[in-house]
């Protein structure tokens, strides 16, 4: 089958670029190994302070019935597994699809945390647990205990508490210099106030409560309470780590320690827990496998999460005619994905020749990811913007 | 497990359809995955491992990490996560368990 645009990734990045290449004439089709439209979208829910409740599954839903509206092929349960020049996109049911252009919209996925007994079942990403939670409506457990504070974490924490979950802590991952960012209270001190600075909502407020507790700032982590401070009623421990997670069959208990004013654990302080279930959350990566295989260029940048496709102001990776939007290009939240899949999809309708005053419209597309990003509720990496500018510099170096 | 009222989401109005697992019949809802299915049915062992026989469930949740392979109707490594039920669906955990 022959298209102008094969969009690979069903998330809100793909369908925003899909719905706006296809409501300018394109022939567009969409690809996604999901059975279900939405990408990370499916397990969002938060409150927004001017708009109310953001039900992920909802902006899902409205998105794919555009899609089907505008008669873009959708193909789900279908996995890309390799792309050949210009362009022919291989899925792993052996369908091809050839198209002049191509945009890769897959996401983000999640690093790990490998703590000991992180394998038993019952012990599971973040992210799973949001999915299992907030989509299929199904409690990960009923006694809950998180390694890993993060944005995801604490907004994961407070959808399962919401459900009726006990979630009875979230806790530091156990110290060792390869997770040092993460699991040294210091460091998480100084992470969590950059959070609630950058975030001028009530979305991180909670940040706000612990950091912007004069106190604390002064004094630094080495007093923050071992019980540690409740948000939204459950306790966020910064001075405590889970070592290790026991069960024979499942996730039956944890071992929990009190972290010195160096990071390191006492070890005479070491506790048993029980619960059912342990959410792991290492942070996010751009998953960019598929760019690398259709031999983009990359650039490693920290503040974006890892390593992403180089890619111009208008979305274009090196290779001509592989677009690319959305987490992918760096990790952030939905709108911003959706952003610049609009941007994406616009650019792709120009090069077909389907705009009229096209330079126009894409710069307006290009304002609106700006302006989205500003409003952005969710701070993931907090010096974003630093990692934005560095994206657009490593490009112009390269031309 | 089943979250059948939530304070934001509403009530859950999905269709009850059945399922088995291991040659037992569970309950599922029309929509969900293999892995929300059985979970809600407390069931969390999806497979063992092949050298040590140890027990794997979920992980990523995503399709990404290969933990919850199952057999469904015959076809092995099946993922449970991305992977939506069907009305008499069968499906067996993979690999052997500890005797
Ligand atoms: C666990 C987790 C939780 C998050 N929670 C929030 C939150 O609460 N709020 C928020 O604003 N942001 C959240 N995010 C950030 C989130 O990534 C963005 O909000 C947004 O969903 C990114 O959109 P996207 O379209 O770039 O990618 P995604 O939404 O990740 O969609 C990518 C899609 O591509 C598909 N795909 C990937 N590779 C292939 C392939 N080879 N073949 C076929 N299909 C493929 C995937 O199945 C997926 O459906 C979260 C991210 C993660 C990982
Ligand atoms: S849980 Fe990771 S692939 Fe299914």
């Amino acid at each position: 089958m022959k298209y102008d645009l094969v969009v690979i990734g069903a998330g809100p990045a793909g369908m925003s670029a899909a719905i706006k290449a296809a409501s300018h004439g394109a022939t567009v089709a969409i690809v996604d190994e999901n059975p279900a439209a939405g990408g990370k979208l499916l397990g969002q829910l938060y409150k927004e302070p001017k708009t109310g409740w953001w039900i992920g599954r909802e902006v899902a839903k409205s998105l794919e019935e555009k899609v089907k509206r505008l008669g873009i092929d959708y193909f789900p349960e279908n996995e890309v597994w390799a792309i050949f020049p210009q362009w022919k996109v291989l899925l792993n049911h052996g369908e091809e699809l050839h198209t002049d252009y191509i945009l890769l919209a897959t996401g983000a996925a999640e690093k790990a945390i490998p703590v000991p007994g992180w394998t038993i079942p019952g012990v599971m990403s973040i992210g799973a647990a949001q999915v299992l939670n907030n989509f299929h409506r199904v409690n990960p457990g009923k006694r809950i205990a998180i390694i890993g504070i993060d944005a995801l974490s604490l907004t994961v924490a407070n959808e399962l508490k919401l459900s009726g979950a006990q979630v009875i802590g979230i806790y530091l991952p156990p110290p060792d210099d390869f997770l040092d960012r993460i699991s040294n209270p210091q460091q998480m001190i100084a992470y969590l106030s950059s959070l609630a600075d950058a975030a001028p909502n009530h979305f991180l407020k909670f940040a706000g409560k612990v950091t912007q507790n004069e106190f604390i700032q002064k004094v630094s982590a080495a007093f923050y309470p071992y019980r540690g401070m409740k948000i939204w009623g459950i306790p966020l421990f910064l001075r405590k780590s889970i070592l290790e997670i026991e069960g024979d069959k499942q996730a039956e208990q944890i071992k929990i320690a009190k972290i010195s004013r160096d990071g390191l654990p006492e070890m005479e302080s070491v506790k048993t827990i029980q619960v059912d279930c342990v959410c792991i959350s290492g942070g996010l990566y751009p998953l960019s496998e598929l760019a690398s295989a259709a031999g983009c260029e990359f650039a490693y940048i920290n503040e974006l999460g890892g390593h992403i496709p180089l890619h111009s102001q208008e979305m274009e990776t090196t290779q001509t005619g592989i677009f690319v939007a959305g987490n992918i290009t760096g990790i952030e939240g939905a709108k911003i994905a959706m952003a610049q899949g609009e941007l994406a999809g616009t650019v792709v309708s120009d090069r077909l020749g389907l705009l009229k005053s096209g330079t126009a419209i894409i710069k307006k597309a290009q304002a609106r990811v700006e302006k989205a990003r500003e409003n952005a509720l969710i701070k993931f990496q907090p010096d974003i913007e630093k990692g934005r500018e560095l994206a657009v510099q490593f490009w112009d170096e390269r031309t | 497990m089943r979250i059948k009222k939530h304070p934001i989401l509403g009530k859950l109005e999905e269709k009850e359809i059945n399922i088995t697992f291991n040659g037992r019949e569970f309950a599922a809802l029309e929509g969900e995955s293999i892995a929300a299915a059985l979970l809600a049915n407390h069931i969390r062992i999806l497979s063992y491992t092949e050298k040590r026989q140890e027990p794997r469930g979920i992980y990523c949740g995503i399709g990404h990490c290969y933990e919850c392979r199952v057999t469904v109707d015959g076809e092995r490594s099946v993922r449970a996560c991305i992977t939506t039920v069907k009305d008499g669906m069968r499906i067996e955990s993979q690999g052997e368990s500890p005797k």
